[in-house]
């Protein structure tokens, strides 16, 4: 293993963050290295790699950008274009619009949250899955509707979520 | 010069391109009322408490950020300006704790005084905000985010002035704050404790950590013995307080006023002052003589030797190794007063009267124990010395005066101008150069390491060699400096940093100040105070004499190296281990 993938491994350790991945977001962040205009595009480009953008890799851009980690943090939040909480493989949606928790979505994602293994909007363990809560995506008459992925389910019982999460690996 | 005429409430006026409405309309006489805009930081554009109208424009502007135009027609005093702003206060009153009786800020409050003077009398709306705990986490800087208006000044002076940003604005709408990073406390991030935005925060929000009850106490326990110590800048602020014009020298009343207040013994940091600049010339001859280790840093600046251990743990060596004057006194207070006055140094409380919010950090730090005792138990600033003297009922206007004590309150006109930027290297020069030649320098007044430019240097001939010295003050300014030195532009032999802009004399437990010239005001008193001095080097100075000749031989002896020396922190981990140390020890 090379010097910087050794260093990138173990500053990424328990974060599952895959080794490979954090050598190609320390190369995007070397890049940059002293230009503190491109916050901004380093934070995109960062998690467009990573998905997300977790404490260490702010501390680690602020450090190489020479801006102060209060900045960098200012922006990450700012903006909801970015998260700091990591996706899971697949990203599960569930819809609270007006029509589909009328329908029932309150107890749709209570199922969802417990058949994924998923604590409050974060990650699975095995980082399988990740849910959150969607606005209505425009398919009342579906309702209640679950999406995962490119996938959309409609009027989807509590019951049936186990078997529908079992297709996604 | 390219200028612009307009109308502001009727009167024409021209001013220069680029001026703004607010300051045009204080030269037609129209006193606009601000909030976020800061006189000396500037800023502004994000509270709205400045808006006036402008003919033919769509909404009210804010004078503060807007330039002039020609032909403008501006009104400040309008019926729809007058609405505005009061319900922009009410706005920020709706979500503002309402314990204006207990804040730290009661009397100085800006947003309290804004509100009164707009007259506004009830609270028409009313919002939740999210409860916010206080961050006490520092020894010396109390966060209370319930309090921040968000008007961005805090940021400003910790990011740009000081180059630290240990706090930024997070989040979007309702949730804004202004925090350290990740949610951090203070005391985990880069913070070097200087104290400069309490110095600018309009409310209460980011405030000095306060420890006059502690002090009240030890002053009525009669098992206690209470000795104070006060820095030079102190008296050249310490009248402010009481309503005396800035630029006030109030030595002999603040000596008198401690009396009154019960201390045992009144010593002048001053003299440590001159006891810094023996050892630190030592050192100095020491290192120009072998070359090494150049330049030589000073040290008395705690947020400067915080500021160096977080961003340039590199520089530990070229640091001067001798505790500020402040340790420095309390560790002589501890053993040499201590056995003079036949005084048990258990029994001693040392009490330190600073400019400086960072001196609380230092005096925590564990290391600071050489006499086998804490070296200094509490420093309280200008701001708590003023508390303090309000709380007994002790008016300076009307104290009797009075005279340090001895053995530790003679001191010379150069221990006095330790208090402003470029003092301390003054100070050094004048007996180094003695110390070299064998005689003073032909002018004591070395007016280019004077003034309040961000970085001075000078060129001096010694015995022959050039000596060629630097001064910074204002972390960023130092950062400019270093980064001079460390890319090898720029070479020197001796340079002097203080963490504050304007050096102690602005030190962030100053009394509050919005007053553009308050710098030179105070430091003409240090300057007036050093040419009034029967001795103007430290050398000289009778009790530092007999401080050595009965106590620590010589400078750089095994004693004063025990007693007035100290180490860095150095190392990745620097700034986490001692705040995990400051922890522990608060
Ligand atoms: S004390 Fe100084 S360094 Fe710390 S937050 Fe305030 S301005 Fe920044
Ligand atoms: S903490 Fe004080 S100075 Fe900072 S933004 Fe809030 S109100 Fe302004
Ligand atoms: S004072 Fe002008 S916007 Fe705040």
């Amino acid at each position: 293993m090379s010097e910087a993938a050794v260093r990138s491994t173990a500053q990424g350790a328990g974060t599952g963050i895959d080794p490979d991945l954090m050598k190609k977001v320390d190369a995007v962040i070397e890049q940059y290295r002293g230009n503190r205009g491109a916050l901004i595009p380093v934070l995109h480009e960062v998690q467009e790699i990573i998905g997300y953008l977790p404490r260490f890799v702010q501390s680690k851009i602020a450090e190489a950008l020479g801006v102060s980690e209060a900045e960098v943090y200012g922006v990450v939040t700012f903006y909801s274009l970015f998260t700091m909480k990591p996706a899971g493989r697949h990203k599960i949606g569930v819809c609270l619009g007006t029509a589909c928790y009328v329908k029932g979505a309150a107890a749709l994602l209570e199922a969802v949250k417990q058949a994924a293994g998923v604590e409050n909007d974060d990650v699975s363990a095995d980082g399988r899955f990740s849910v959150e809560v969607t606005r209505c995506i425009g398919a009342c008459g579906l309702a209640p509707v679950l999406t995962i992925d490119e996938d959309v389910y409609s009027r989807v019982s509590p019951e049936s979520v186990s078997e529908i999460l079992e297709k996604y690996e | 010069m390219d200028t612009v005429k307009l109308t502001i409430d009727g009167k024409q006026i021209e001013v220069e391109r680029g001026t703004t409405i607010l300051e045009a309309a204080r030269l037609v006489g129209a006193n606009v009322p601000t909030l976020c805009y800061h006189p000396v930081l500037g800023g502004g554009g994000a509270c709205r408490v400045c808006v006036c109208e402008v003919e033919g424009a769509r909404n009210l502007v804010a004078s503060c950020v807007c330039p002039v135009n020609d032909g403008m027609v501006v009104w400040t005093n309008s019926k729809a300006v007058r609405e505005a702003r009061r319900t922009v206060v009410e706005l920020m009153i709706a979500s503002h704790p309402q314990d204006c009786l207990t804040c730290d800020r009661s009397d100085t409050c800006e947003l309290r005084r804004l509100a009164s003077r707009l007259n506004v009398r009830e609270g028409r709306f009313t919002r939740e905000k999210k409860a916010s705990p206080k961050d006490t986490s520092s020894p010396s800087v109390v966060r209370d985010p319930s309090k921040c208006i968000l008007c961005g000044r805090c940021v400003e002076v910790c990011s740009s002035v000081q180059g630290v940003g240990a706090i930024g604005l997070a989040n979007r709408g309702i949730e804004t704050v202004v925090a350290p990073a990740f949610g951090d406390d203070l005391a985990d991030t880069k913070c070097v404790a200087c104290g400069q935005c309490t110095a600018v925060c309009p409310v209460g929000a980011l405030i000095v950590k306060d420890d006059t009850d502690a002090v009240l106490d030890a002053l009525s326990d009669e098992n206690k013995h209470v000795v104070v110590q006060v820095a030079p800048a102190v008296r050249a602020a310490l009248g402010e307080e009481f309503g005396l014009p800035a630029g006030t020298d109030v030595t002999a009343e603040m000596v008198g006023a401690l009396k009154q207040l019960g201390f045992d013994a009144v010593f002048d940091t001053q003299l440590s002052a001159d006891l810094t600049i023996m050892e630190e010339g030592n050192e100095f001859i020491e290192r120009l003589k072998s070359g090494e280790r150049l330049p030589l840093i000073t040290s008395c600046s705690p947020g400067w030797i915080n500021y160096m251990e977080n961003f340039h743990p590199d520089l530990v060596d070229n640091v001067s190794s001798c505790k500020s004057p402040q340790q420095m006194m309390g560790a002589v207070i501890k053993t040499y007063y201590a056995k003079k006055a036949g005084v048990d140094p258990s029994k001693i409380v040392s009490v330190s009267i600073m400019p400086c919010t960072a001196k609380k950090f230092e005096a925590k730090r564990p290391e600071m124990n050489s006499s086998g005792y804490r070296d200094v138990d509490y420093v309280l600033t200008t701001r708590e010395l003023a508390s303090m003297l309000r709380q007994v009922g002790i008016d300076l206007k009307s104290v009797q005066s009075s005279d340090f004590d001895s053995p530790l309150g003679e001191s010379t006109g150069a221990g006095e101008i330790f208090g402003v930027t470029g003092g301390v290297m003054e100070a050094a020069l004048r007996s180094v150069y003695f110390a070299l030649t064998n005689k003073p320098l032909e002018n004591l007044e070395l007016h280019p390491v004077r003034g309040f430019d961000g970085i001075r240097e000078a060129e001096i001939d010694v015995a022959g060699q050039k000596v060629r010295v630097a001064v910074a003050h204002g972390l960023s300014n130092a950062e400019e400096l270093l980064r001079r030195i460390e890319s090898g532009e720029k070479e020197y032999h001796f340079v002097e940093i203080m963490a504050c802009p304007g050096g102690c004399i602005a030190g962030g437990g100053q009394p509050f100040s919005q007053d553009p010239d308050i710098k030179s005001k105070r430091a003409s008193v240090l300057y007036a105070g050093d040419r009034a001095k029967k001795q103007r080097m430290s050398h000289d100075n009778p009790a530092v004499k007999k401080l050595y000749g009965e106590f620590l031989e010589t400078p750089g002896s095994e004693i004063a190296h025990k007693l007035l020396h100290t180490t860095y922190c150095q190392g990745e981990k620097c700034s986490e281990k001692a705040s995990a140390n400051i922890k522990e020890a608060s």
